[in-house]
Formats: C-alpha cells, sequence, structure tokens
C-alpha cells in the first residue's frame, strides 16, 4: 500500500470510528465543544517556558482516551504528517533563544529548548484535543454543533466540504501518480518538468469531482442548512452540565495551580 | 399527469454547439424509459436537466407536475432520485449506514423513520448485510447497489439512472438489472449496454445529436439494426448472436 492510500485509509477509517462512536455517544455534542474550547484556551495561555504546567493538561487528554477507549498510539499515526511541520518550526527555536535558563548536572538548558518543548507540547495537545472531538463526534456532527452555537453557516460549510474535498483530492493525486508511475519506465516520483501540468490537472480534475459530490448531496435534499434532529437520545441535560463544568473546573486548577511542582516538592519532601 | 412532460427542450453549454434539440416526450406513471445513443447524444445531460442540475434550458420541462425551475427543485429533487454513473461520487460517507441515511436526515425525518428507510432501501437491492460496511471497501457492484439505495431511501417517485451497468461484472450486471426492475417507480435508464436495457424498460427514446431519431417499444427500436448502426450503436449481444435482427 503506497502512502496516499495509506491516507486514504486512514481518513476512511477515522470517519466510520467517529461513526460508531457518535452513535454510541451519551454526551451532548456542545458540552463535548465547550470542554475542548476551554481545554484549548487554558493550554494556550502558558507562558513560553512554562513546560510544567501545559505537561499538567495532558490529564486531560490522557483521562479522556482511557475513559473512552481512544489509542493515542494510533492517533499519533494518523496525525504524523501535521506533527512533523510542527516539529520543525518549533526547531526554529533552538537556533534564535540561546540563553541559558537552568543546567541540568554540566548540560546547559537554553531558553530555545524550554520554548521548543512548550510550543511541541501545545501543539501537539492542541491537535490531539481536535482528534478526539472529531472521533467521537464526526465532522457532520461537528459541524452541526458549530451551526446550534451560532457559528455562520457558510464558515461551517467551507469546514465540511473542505473535508470531504481533502478525500476527493487525495484519491485524484493518487489515480494521476499511478498513471504516471506506470509510464515513467521505473523513474521514482514525478518529474520536475511534469509538475505544472500535473497540478494544474489535479485542480481541475479534483474540482470537477468534488463538484459531483457537492452535487450529490444538494440532490439528496442538502441545503447549506444542517439537519437539527440528532437521532439519538442523549443524556440529561445536568449530566452534561457536570461534564462540562468539572472539566472547566480542573483546567482552571491546572492553570492556577502549579500542580507539576507541588507533585514533586511533595515527592521530595520539601512540603 | 405525467411523471415527466417535456416540451420543445433545447440545450447548451455556454451558449455553444446545441447538445440537445428541440426534444418533446412525455412519461407516464411507473413506466420504464431507457435513454439511448452514441457517446456525446446527450443522454446524460437530459438526466442532469431533469433533476436541476443544469439549468437555463429553453422550453419546457416539467417533473411530477412541476417545472424544473429553481422555485421547484427542492420538491422536484424530493421526488426525483438520480443515481450518477460514478458510485465514487454518490457515496462520500464512511459507511453504508451512513451514506444511505444522508437523504432521510436532510429531509428531517425522525430518527426512526430513518431507519426504517435506510433498512428498507438496503433490502430492496438485497445489501442489508453492507450496512456498517465501509464504502471505501466495498467492491464496484456493491457501491452501485449502495448508490441505488441511496436515493431509494427518499422513495423517489421518478428514478433516473446514469450508465448503471458499466464497469460492473456479468454476476453484478445481472444482479443489478433484477433490482432495477423491481424498483416500481418510474424509470428512466441512460445506458450504452443495449442488453440491459432489453431487460429493463419497455420502452426506449433513442437520441442521436440532441434530436430524438426514435421514440417507441424497446423490441422495435433494439431490432432495427439499420436504425441502430446509422446512429453509431450496434445490436444488444444477445441479440445478434441470435440473429433475430429486423433487417430492412
Amino acid at each position: 500500500m503506497d502512502s496516499l492510500q495509506k491516507a486514504i485509509a486512514a481518513l476512511h477509517e477515522a470517519d466510520a470510528e467517529a461513526a460508531r462512536r457518535s452513535t454510541g455517544d451519551r454526551m451532548h455534542p456542545a458540552a463535548r465543544l465547550v470542554v475542548c474550547g476551554g481545554f484549548l484556551a487554558a493550554t494556550m495561555s502558558f507562558g513560553k517556558y512554562d513546560l510544567s504546567g501545559v505537561l499538567g493538561m495532558s490529564l486531560y487528554l490522557i483521562v479522556t482516551a482511557v475513559w473512552e477507549d481512544i489509542s493515542l498510539r494510533k492517533g499519533f499515526w494518523r496525525l504524523k504528517y501535521l506533527l512533523l511541520p510542527l516539529l520543525l518550526l518549533c526547531a526554529a527555536n533552538l537556533l534564535y533563544d540561546r540563553y541559558v535558563v537552568f543546567c541540568i548536572g554540566s548540560l546547559p538548558v537554553t531558553g530555545g529548548m524550554l520554548s521548543a518543548a512548550v510550543l511541541l507540547a501545545k501543539g501537539t495537545f492542541t491537535m490531539y484535543a481536535a482528534y478526539f472531538l472529531i472521533l467521537s463526534m464526526g465532522i457532520d456532527r461537528l459541524c452541526m454543533t458549530f451551526r446550534r452555537m451560532g457559528a455562520p453557516e457558510g464558515m461551517v460549510t467551507v469546514l465540511l466540504l473542505t473535508y470531504r474535498y481533502l478525500i476527493v483530492l487525495l484519491k485524484e493525486t493518487q489515480r494521476m501518480v499511478q498513471a504516471y508511475a506506470l509510464r515513467s519506465a521505473g523513474k521514482k516520483g514525478v518529474h520536475m518538468s511534469a509538475w505544472g501540468s500535473f497540478a494544474g490537472m489535479l485542480l481541475l480534475r479534483s474540482m470537477d469531482r468534488a463538484g459531483d459530490v457537492y452535487d450529490s448531496m444538494l440532490l439528496r435534499g442538502y441545503n447549506g442548512a444542517f439537519p437539527c434532529e440528532e437521532g439519538q437520545k442523549r443524556a440529561g441535560k445536568g449530566r452534561n452540565i457536570l461534564y462540562a463544568a468539572v472539566w472547566l473546573g480542573v483546567f482552571l486548577i491546572l492553570r492556577s495551580v502549579p500542580v507539576f511542582h507541588l507533585v514533586g516538592g511533595l515527592l521530595c519532601g520539601q512540603i | 399527469m405525467n411523471a415527466v412532460e417535456i416540451k420543445h427542450l433545447t440545450f447548451s453549454y455556454d451558449g455553444g454547439k446545441e447538445v440537445l434539440s428541440d426534444l418533446q416526450f412525455s412519461v407516464g406513471r411507473a413506466e420504464s424509459v431507457g435513454l439511448i445513443g452514441a457517446n456525446g447524444a446527450g443522454k446524460s445531460t437530459l438526466l442532469k436537466i431533469l433533476v436541476g442540475l443544469l439549468t437555463g434550458y429553453k422550453g419546457l420541462v416539467e417533473v411530477g407536475g412541476l417545472s424544473v425551475e429553481k422555485k421547484h427543485l427542492r420538491q422536484v429533487r424530493a421526488k426525483t432520485g438520480y443515481v450518477f454513473q460514478d458510485s465514487e461520487s454518490q457515496l462520500f460517507l464512511s459507511t453504508v449506514y451512513e451514506d444511505v441515511a444522508f437523504g432521510p436526515r436532510n429531509y428531517g425525518y425522525r430518527a426512526e423513520e430513518v431507519e426504517r428507510r435506510v433498512i428498507g432501501a438496503l433490502r430492496q437491492v438485497h445489501i442489508e448485510s453492507l450496512q456498517d460496511r465501509l464504502i471505501y471497501r466495498m467492491s464496484g457492484g456493491e457501491k452501485k447497489l449502495a448508490s441505488i439505495a441511496t436515493i431509494l431511501s427518499l422513495t423517489p417517485k421518478i428514478v433516473l439512472l446514469d450508465e448503471p451497468s458499466v464497469a460492473l461484472d456479468p454476476r453484478n450486471r445481472k444482479n443489478l438489472i433484477q433490482v432495477i426492475r423491481e424498483i416500481e417507480s418510474t424509470k428512466i435508464i441512460a445506458s450504452h449496454d443495449l442488453d440491459m436495457i432489453w431487460d429493463t424498460c419497455e420502452r426506449t427514446i433513442f437520441l442521436s445529436e440532441g434530436r430524438i431519431v426514435k421514440d417507441g417499444r424497446t423490441e422495435e427500436i433494439l431490432t432495427d439494426e439499420k436504425l441502430l448502426a446509422g446512429n453509431g450503436l450496434e445490436l444488444p449481444l444477445s441479440l445478434s448472436r441470435r440473429g433475430g435482427v429486423l433487417r430492412h
């Protein structure tokens, strides 16, 4: 299986997993969205050297992964293409901030190292949080929830169609790359001289296909508005509020109390 | 009232050469009509006009008593199911169930009704056991049947099929023909597969370069070797083997 085929399969499998989880999910999507929003806001608000603070936020991801039986390792493989550019971005910090903050034995730890680690943690946690959200709700329910919470219809439609277009684009790329490879006498990749026409054709073909998919949606009653019928019984209002309140409380504590410092102090007998 | 009424229909893409010229015909309720013609004859264009995917035509096009224009599109599409030639365009969700449920959910049916419709549609095309199957892991034949189920879940009065048997192996093709025969709605089937048209349609409309060259009983048209050859088609394989030909 080539890498494009793997990417397409991964997207489809994530979609199917979301459909399965979504069917059994008793939590209201809005509660999930509020918790995810709270998590992102709290994670992003930590200072650029506050590594222990940011790492504390992993509590939410670990608890959610265990509670909802989501594999963090599988998630890592699915997110690896997004994590790679993040890693490169973080590496740039090492070059710019060389001020030594402290030393571990004889090893100096620079501000760049710390801020790179913080940025990496923030980016990774954000991606995981979004991944968990999509996995527990599916893109359709996620968009529907955005709409119900008052997000502009145009924005939500673009989000949904971009997701659908991504799959169409990958499939068209795979077809074209395969057709090219079969006639390229065993040469690897697409030769630079063909890049321009390849990209142009890919754009035209994928737009054409995306147009057909959109027509198919229109013909089955889609008019840009998301159906509000949830289709399944959700947990009571109280349980949803409790779920959101508990997590937002936890985020507040993690943000305002240096939990890792306290735990470290306790373990070292300093408190 | 006829299921489809077309009078003086003329259409061209972006004001270019006429793809359809002065078409005139009607299709009665529960009638099964084959639409045949060589490549570029205008078959797919005509089907797309019937569901309002192509607009800007001249003449009258009515589906279920409603003219196909912007203000009636939702009602027209609620009455009409269109199956794309390429199943990949029709199926865009992850599992068969989700895709078949997409239409009923959009029309605001309650969860129990959505489920009833999905199961009913899948049963109609004999793939109820595939409801949880990931679409990208299905064969071409299964995808085609799932595509048909996506429109049957909306219980359309009129079913339009664009080249339904293309790229199917003999067994899947046979299966598909059986499924099409069992659909009780009005059917318009555009296809080059004349054997399939023979098996599924009692009436055939023969298009050539955007004009109707013959409209009549399938048996009469598909056995007319001279008519077929003169307009870029050949006798159905099953007939040419048997030699059951109407010669001029």
